[in-house]
């Protein structure tokens, strides 16, 4: 079953839950084969009504142990352009549309999606957007992310720290970009 | 009239002083060899902890034991840390770890003036915590939580406690720009990673690695 999961982490996103119940974006979902809308609503206040049909599924719900379990099964992620939320799912190989809240202040997370999205990993959008962007946007076109490498991190604490005497030049310390655009 | 030109003569060589201690404390020290290491580390909420734990989850069983300081209002930053210590357990063979709750120092979307308020307020924790805790090293990626808690470290070192090295990760979100906490700890802290080139380019004391989480 085609399914689509809207995820805001642990903040609260009335506005991205809001714009994406309307009737106009549940048509344009369904039109593109979704048979299941997962909202993960974090501390919203806005709670929309679950419904099962022959159709179509809406599952609301603000935190889940088993989150990753429907993150692995969607089939396209809408989520906040929080950080942990958007590495999650680009982790997974989920294809991925950020939304980003124009309410936070400085909206520095706008930052992230936008660089994510000039290295070609995700699209991204405001509310009003939204449906237009599901509407118009090729999937296929998005390209694999490759993962962080915290080991980097740890062999350089390890150096500075005194936990280990290697030179600079034995720990690979990369000097360029890792990832070329 | 004299006694009030004692307190404000008083009051300046204090500031001096401070000042002073502050330069020897933050000025690059002599790398001392060690076997294990006291960490700290700031969890904030949501993103931030996520992050700070691939971080710790990558560190070598020297770094402990591990304290975890969250705010006092966070519970999924609590369920993580002992989601990622359990699996830890079944690695290492003797975790240490421990959990502190302080007040936030700042809510989302709290504003500048009052958050200086409520981050005084977390001192009055912090300060405590650190003295007693002691660690040879503090990790923090950005939250408003961290910023007592460096100060705390500093003042550590300020008061000729303990040289605390203070590690601040600038959160992989920040591309173009540092988040406050990152404004305020770029020459308070020891190593000041960031995760973007621009970054890099913008604040050279900065150190890049790529992206690390």
């Amino acid at each position: 079953m085609k399914s689509a999961l809207v995820t805001v982490g642990t903040t609260s996103f009335d506005d991205l839950i809001e714009s994406v119940v309307t009737n106009d974006s549940l048509r344009i979902l369904k039109s593109l084969g979704y048979k299941r809308l997962v909202l993960q609503i974090g501390r919203g206040t806005l709670v929309p009504e679950s419904f099962s049909s022959d159709s179509f599924t809406l599952d609301v719900y603000r935190y889940k142990d088993s989150f990753k379990e429907d993150l692995q099964q969607a089939d396209l992620v809408i989520s906040h352009a929080g950080a942990g939320s958007c590495l999650e799912s680009l982790e997974k190989g989920k294809p991925l549309v950020v939304d980003v809240n124009e309410k936070l202040m400085n909206n520095h997370q706008f930052e992230l999606a936008k660089q994510l999205h000039n290295e070609g990993h995700l699209f991204y959008c405001t509310c009003s957007t939204l449906p237009g962007l599901l509407q118009s946007m090729d999937l296929s076109t998005l390209k694999c992310y490759p993962p962080g490498q915290p080991e980097i991190f740890s062999a350089f604490l390890d150096k500075v720290v005194g936990l280990q005497k290697e030179t600079l030049n034995t720990l690979k310390i990369p000097v360029n970009p890792v990832h070329e655009m | 009239m004299v006694s009030l030109l004692i307190l404000a003569a008083a009051a300046g060589a204090v500031v001096i002083l401070l000042v002073v201690r502050l330069w020897a404390v933050l000025r690059p020290q002599h790398v001392v060899s060690r076997e294990s290491l006291t960490l700290l580390i700031v969890a904030g909420s949501g993103g931030h902890t996520t992050e700070i734990l691939r971080l710790v989850g990558s560190l070598s069983r020297a770094y402990s034991p591990r304290h975890y300081v969250i705010a006092d209002s966070d519970v999924m930053s609590a369920k993580k840390i002992e989601s990622l210590e359990h699996a830890r357990t079944e690695r290492d063979s003797a975790p240490e770890y421990c959990l502190h709750r302080i007040p936030r120092s700042r809510e989302v979307r709290q504003s500048w003036f009052s958050s200086v308020f409520t981050t005084l307020h977390s001192m009055w924790f912090s300060f405590p915590l650190v003295y007693h805790i002691k660690p040879d090293l503090v990790l923090c990626n950005g939250p408003g939580t961290c910023v007592p808690i460096c100060v705390s470290a500093l003042f550590l070192g300020i008061l000729g406690i303990k040289k605390v090295i203070i590690v601040y990760v600038e959160s992989i979100c920040r591309v173009e720009t540092l988040s406050l906490s990152g404004k305020i700890l770029l020459h308070l802290s020891d190593y000041f990673i960031v995760q973007w080139p621009a970054l890099k380019e913008k604040y050279p004391k900065s150190v890049y690695l790529g992206r690390i989480v």
